[in-house]
Order: structure tokens, then C-alpha cells, then sequence
């Protein structure tokens, strides 16, 4: 198993596509994952319940909350949104399957939580 | 100034990058095309069976084996594996007195285009750590007991540098093809912390 959950690949991925386009260069976020590593080790010297993918996404926000790209407040905001969901709405990109009662959701009072994270162009 | 994120806020790390992700979405920032493409990549193409590969060729061809350890980014460039994280590769060769083992003390450089992405136990803190400064006790932990004349060399990873070690071609395989010792060669052995056995 290359990655534990699917958003350490997704962030992988995202991570790794903003470098193909030349947002930043590898070094640059290298520098921010070395830096976000060597933080959590200090407050950790035990070293219990390091989670690699954790100081990933740390050092990817950092970064581009620095370059102007996506400030942190912005994330913060989404996140909230995200989390206000409804239960069982963790997949944006398939409306119409039913919920864990076995009711189609078609119909139901669909409450948007902002732009929904897939369904972009 | 540098931004630190408020991860631990929001101890649901899954959602910040649900989050991150929707947002450069939105901005056109990623084609989700290419993320779905590079995780595939990854996920399924490059891996240590293009080391194994690599390694093979090395045992069975002399001339081959030579350029490995004069220039380790051309010749495994000869077989078509470059890429990022594979800019500068530095083949170490082990042999019965000196063992090589490779880390990132700082983070998780690995040769990507040869190993694919590293294992939760190289990104470790205890494996960086300690395998430095205990370097024979880490690897008898892990199942590789080396006799005491060997002699360890633990090569930090930089982001210059990233090493791939050569093992040694186990005994009882001189009858076996360049892809049957393929085959054999195992992601642990090409960081250096496992040996390659006969089947």
C-alpha cells in the first residue's frame, strides 16, 4: 500500500500537479515538509503518533498561504463547510445514492455546503 | 513571515485537504485529470519493480553494472526510469564487507523513479533516528543480523542525493534469467535493510 487513507493520495496528487504547473518548485515545498517534520519532532520528542501525511498537508498549506494561493483563512472556511454536510454526504459527486436508512436523497432539502468540492468543471 | 496552519484546530486532517483541494479546484489551479493521473502513476507504475530491474541487469551485465556505479541517474535512465526525485542517483554497492543502508534523517528523500513512494516505516521518526546511531541493532531488529566485521555505511538522503543500494546477488542463482533475479530483489534490500535470498 502505497498510501493509508485515499486523502493522503489526493493530497499527494494535488500536491504533485501544482508542481507539474509550476506553482512552486519540489524544493520549495520540500523545505516547508523538512521544516513541518523537524516542528512536530521538537514537540514530540517521543516520537508517538507521527503521521507523515499530516506534516504534508501542514507544509502545502503553509506554502501556499505564503505565495498568495490559498490563504489559510479560506481553508478554514471551507473546512467548516465541508464539515456542516450533511451526515453521510461525503460524496459530492454522487447525489443520487441512497443514505445509510436506504432513502433517496433526491428530493430531500438539499442543503449546499458552499461550491461543492467536485463538481467543478 | 511564515503561515502556520491551524491543522491541529481541526484534527481532521482529511477534511483541510478535502478542503485545499476543492479550493484549487475551483480557482483552476489543478486539472483533477492530472491529480487522478500522478496518484495513478504512483499508485501502479513506479515502484520498486523498476529498481529490481535495474538491479538485475547490473548482476548479469558486467559493462552495465560499472556504468550503475560510475553514474547511477544515466544508467538507470537507460531503461527508461527518470523522473522527479530521480535528478541525482548514487548506486552503492554492497558487498560481503561493506553493507550499505540509506536514510533521510530530515524528512523522506527516496529515488522515486526506482522505489516508487518510501514506506511509513522510512518516514518513521524512530527508523530516522535511529538508524544513525544504532545502526547494527536497527537492522537486527528488522531481520538483517550482519557479522560484526561488517562494516555499516548509513548514507543520509539529501535533496541533492538520492541513494539506491546494489545487494549482493545471492548465491544459487547463476542458472536464473535477468527477469527470474529481477524477481528476487525486494524494496528492503535496495534501501539496505534486508538481503536478497535465493528462492
Amino acid at each position: 500500500m502505497v498510501f493509508d487513507a485515499p486523502w493522503e493520495s489526493r493530497l499527494f496528487g494535488v500536491t504533485m500537479a501544482l508542481v507539474e504547473a509550476e506553482r512552486f518548485p519540489w524544493s520549495e515545498f520540500q523545505q516547508r515538509l523538512i521544516a513541518a517534520v523537524g516542528r512536530w519532532e521538537a514537540d514530540h520528542p517521543g516520537g508517538e503518533g507521527y503521521r507523515y501525511y499530516e506534516r504534508w498537508a501542514e507544509a502545502l498549506e503553509s506554502l501556499l498561504a505564503d505565495l498568495g494561493i490559498v490563504a489559510i483563512e479560506a481553508t478554514d472556511a471551507r473546512v467548516l463547510a465541508l464539515a456542516a454536510r450533511p451526515a453521510g454526504h461525503d460524496h459530492p459527486d454522487h447525489h443520487d445514492h441512497l443514505d445509510q436508512r436506504g432513502h433517496d436523497r433526491r428530493g430531500h432539502d438539499h442543503h449546499e455546503p458552499g461550491p461543492a468540492a467536485h463538481d467543478g468543471p | 513571515m511564515t503561515a502556520v496552519p491551524r491543522a491541529h484546530d481541526h484534527p481532521d486532517v482529511a477534511l483541510r485537504a478535502e478542503a485545499l483541494e476543492s479550493l484549487l479546484l475551483e480557482r483552476g489551479l489543478i486539472d483533477p485529470k492530472v491529480v487522478d493521473g500522478l496518484i495513478s502513476r504512483y499508485e501502479n507504475d513506479v515502484g520498486p519493480m523498476n529498481g529490481a530491474r535495474v538491479i538485475a541487469k547490473a548482476w548479469t551485465d558486467a559493462d552495465y553494472r560499472q556504468r550503475l556505479l560510475e553514474d547511477g541517474t544515466a544508467a538507470i535512465g537507460e531503461l527508461g526510469y527518470s523522473g522527479p526525485q530521480g535528478e541525482h542517483i548514487e548506486v552503492l554497492e554492497n558487498s560481503g564487507q561493506v553493507h550499505n543502508v540509506v536514510v533521510c534523517t530530515l524528512c523522506s528523500c527516496y529515488p522515486w523513479p526506482v522505489l516508487g513512494l518510501p514506506p511509513s516505516w522510512y518516514k518513521d521518526p524512530a527508523y530516522r533516528a535511529r538508524i544513525v546511531r544504532e545502526p547494527r541493532q536497527v537492522l537486527a531488529d528488522m531481520g538483517l543480523e550482519l557479522d560484526d566485521d561488517v562494516e555499516i555505511r548509513v548514507w543520509d538522503s539529501s535533496s541533492e542525493v538520492r541513494y539506491l543500494v546494489l545487494p549482493e546477488r545471492p548465491d544459487g542463482t547463476a542458472d536464473l534469467a535477468e527477469e527470474e533475479l529481477a524477481a528476487l530483489v525486494t524494496r528492503d534490500a535496495m534501501v539496505g535493510v534486508a538481503r536478497v535470498t535465493a528462492p
